[in-house]
């Protein structure tokens, strides 16, 4: 049976961007069940029960999440809504706030009604100049029409969203770094514990929830988790956008189940490898923080265990396809320069290590290396992993690592040149 | 001392402070303010903008250089960007940023003289789908290849 997108059902829609389209596609029917026949605490259970995992890159249990919160209310509760999407190779998010924002709003204001918040922040990235204006104008249409406010759709619930845009750092999508930035400080991430769900924004109980996740929970509003749970895999349910960016034919983004084989959307979603005469070479199946898989590992399924399995993560899903014309020392230094340059300066090891890996990668590439540049790269990943405040350490450890345990021949061969490298990561 | 902003400006700027839980939560959009009227974030206007919601200058100073997105000069009438990260180089960044420094006569990161043009490669703009990406103020164009560019560019003035 053919798979009918759930997701991305509007976006080709005419007009799926305003209320009037979604209203007629049968929008905002989730919420008006939520709050006939739910109590806050019973749409919790509901959402534990689907099954649901975030969809910003970590995979944590969206229910759980939402049950850490206290169970005293004398302070105000905030929910956030992460559209901070800075991963590279990722786009997924863009997709659903410029076409389809009311499935967005609608699943914010299911997610407030259940954690009993009544203001949230629509955290967007600065980037997104289109996404800004048209989710402003979305919120705008809702509270017009009573699904924003006071009293929505005479439930006696409240709420108001406020859109926060983002500046331009990358670190302000690890969760804390937002709240901080939120707060019109430097995204420097906090440490953990407390953890947000105790002590958040302005001191308060605070959610963050990624934007897919959030019309994810739309679907389970509309269908119940019962539904939901038979979608995708077990653990692993529902389902996902999946990006794919690099040398693939149609790049783009690809709804499915979790769980879809990986070499099925490379080959049959986008459409196979764009040059005929170039194969794999590799693939980041989760944006380019995660680990990278060589063509001989690329048999996978794409969801958050079976890609743990396999050494790597499905982080946000953001995969990215190299085929044989690409130096594996130039990509990697690319992705270097990125964690060098967006690395917050609050930790040592981070800061100053990601400053090293450039420069030895940028060696390696010019012909410049020496023989213990390859063990000293794992040698400085290994040094900073687990010794930040936060996942960015991971983020640029990670590739480092899998880099070079994947392809070490590559990189010992340039360890022992004398000549720039004339390979690109380019096309 | 004058305003560095227009009157409508700081009324709005005044209105955002009662929009927050704690008014510190004021200063990006107040930033975006200004940058918007001015098109960059002066010191003067740090240091009024400190003055509005109770911060000191060398805080609000701090914020402004953290982020890629506050302009600390002022940059062309076209700020062109082109994103060099890895999904955008796989498909010709590097090309792209080539052609379009020859093209335009400024450097990465440079302003050029009669303030028509600034260049600069950053990083990913989440829109790999449509790499080489690029943004121009806040406008978005991809793929792009040199050919592309050209007939963007004459589109400009």
């Amino acid at each position: 049976m053919a798979y009918e997108p759930l997701l991305t059902r509007n976006i080709h829609k005419p007009g799926s961007e305003t209320l009037e389209g979604y209203l007629a596609s049968g929008g905002y029917q989730g919420l008006r069940r939520v709050l006939k026949e739910f109590t806050p605490e019973k749409f919790v259970e509901e959402v534990k029960a689907a099954g649901l995992r975030g969809r910003g890159g970590a995979g944590f249990p969206t229910g759980m999440k939402w049950g850490f919160l206290p169970k005293g209310k004398e302070k105000p509760r905030y929910l956030c809504i992460n559209a901070d999407e800075s991963e590279p190779g990722t786009f997924k998010d863009r997709l659903l706030i410029e076409k389809d924002p009311h499935l967005v709003l609608e699943g914010i204001i299911a997610a407030a009604y259940a954690i009993e918040c009544h203001q949230a922040f629509f955290y967007i990235r600065g980037e997104f100049h289109q996404g800004y204006r048209t989710f402003e104008k979305a919120i705008a249409e809702a509270r017009a029409r009573g699904f924003l406010g006071k009293n929505i759709l005479g439930s006696g619930f409240d709420l108001e969203v406020l859109v926060y845009r983002g500046a331009g750092a990358y670190i302000c999508g690890e969760e804390t770094a937002l709240l901080e930035s939120l707060e019109g400080k430097r995204g420097y991430p906090r440490i953990k514990p407390p953890f947000p769900a105790i002590v958040g924004l302005y001191g308060c109980p605070t959610i963050i929830n990624n934007v897919e996740t959030l019309a994810n929970v739309t679907l389970i509003a509309e269908r119940g988790a019962a539904w939901y749970a038979g979608i995708g895999r077990p653990k692993n349910t529902g389902p996902k956008l999946f990006c794919l960016s690099g040398h693939v034919k149609r790049p783009g983004i690809f709804e499915a189940p979790l769980g879809i084989p990986f070499l099925e959307l490379l080959n049959e979603h986008a459409g196979g490898m764009a040059h005929p005469s170039r194969p794999l070479k590799a693939a980041v199946p989760g944006g380019s923080s995660m680990k990278i898989l060589p063509a001989s590992k690329c048999d996978v399924l794409m969801d958050f265990d079976s890609l743990a399995a396999a050494g790597t993560s499905l982080g946000s899903a953001g995969g990215i396809v190299m085929d044989t014309s690409v130096c594996i020392v130039g990509a990697l230094l690319n992705v270097a320069r990125f964690y060098a340059h967006e690395s917050c300066g609050q930790c040592t090891p981070c800061r100053e290590g990601t400053g090293w890996l450039v420069k030895i990668l940028a060696r390696l590439e010019r012909g410049d290396g020496r023989p213990e540049d390859v063990d000293r790269l794992a040698d400085i990943a290994f040094r900073i992993e687990g010794n930040t405040v936060c996942p960015f350490g991971e983020a640029i450890a990670w590739p480092v690592d899998s880099y070079v345990k994947a392809f070490r021949a590559e990189f010992e061969d340039h360890a022992g040149r004398r000549q720039a490298c004339t390979m690109r990561a380019g096309a | 001392m004058s305003l560095p902003v227009r009157p409508e400006t700081d009324r709005r700027i005044d209105d955002l402070l009662a929009r927050f839980p704690q008014k510190g939560s004021a200063l990006l959009p107040a930033l975006y303010m200004i940058q918007e009227e001015t098109g960059w974030v002066s010191e003067a206007s740090m240091e009024y903008v400190a003055g509005k919601i109770g911060l000191s200058p060398a805080f609000v100073s701090g914020v402004v250089s953290f982020y890629t997105m506050f302009h600390r000069r002022p940059p062309g009438r076209h700020h062109v960007q082109i994103c060099r990260t890895l999904p955008c180089a796989l498909r010709g960044a590097d090309a792209l940023m080539a052609h379009a420094a020859k093209r335009l006569g400024v450097k990465d990161g440079q302003t050029r003289p009669d303030g028509a043009y600034s260049l600069a490669s950053v990083e990913c703009l989440g829109a790999c789908d449509r790499a080489p990406f690029m943004q121009i103020n806040d406008r978005e164009f991809g793929p792009v290849d040199p050919a592309a560019f050209d007939d963007i560019l004459k589109r400009q003035e």
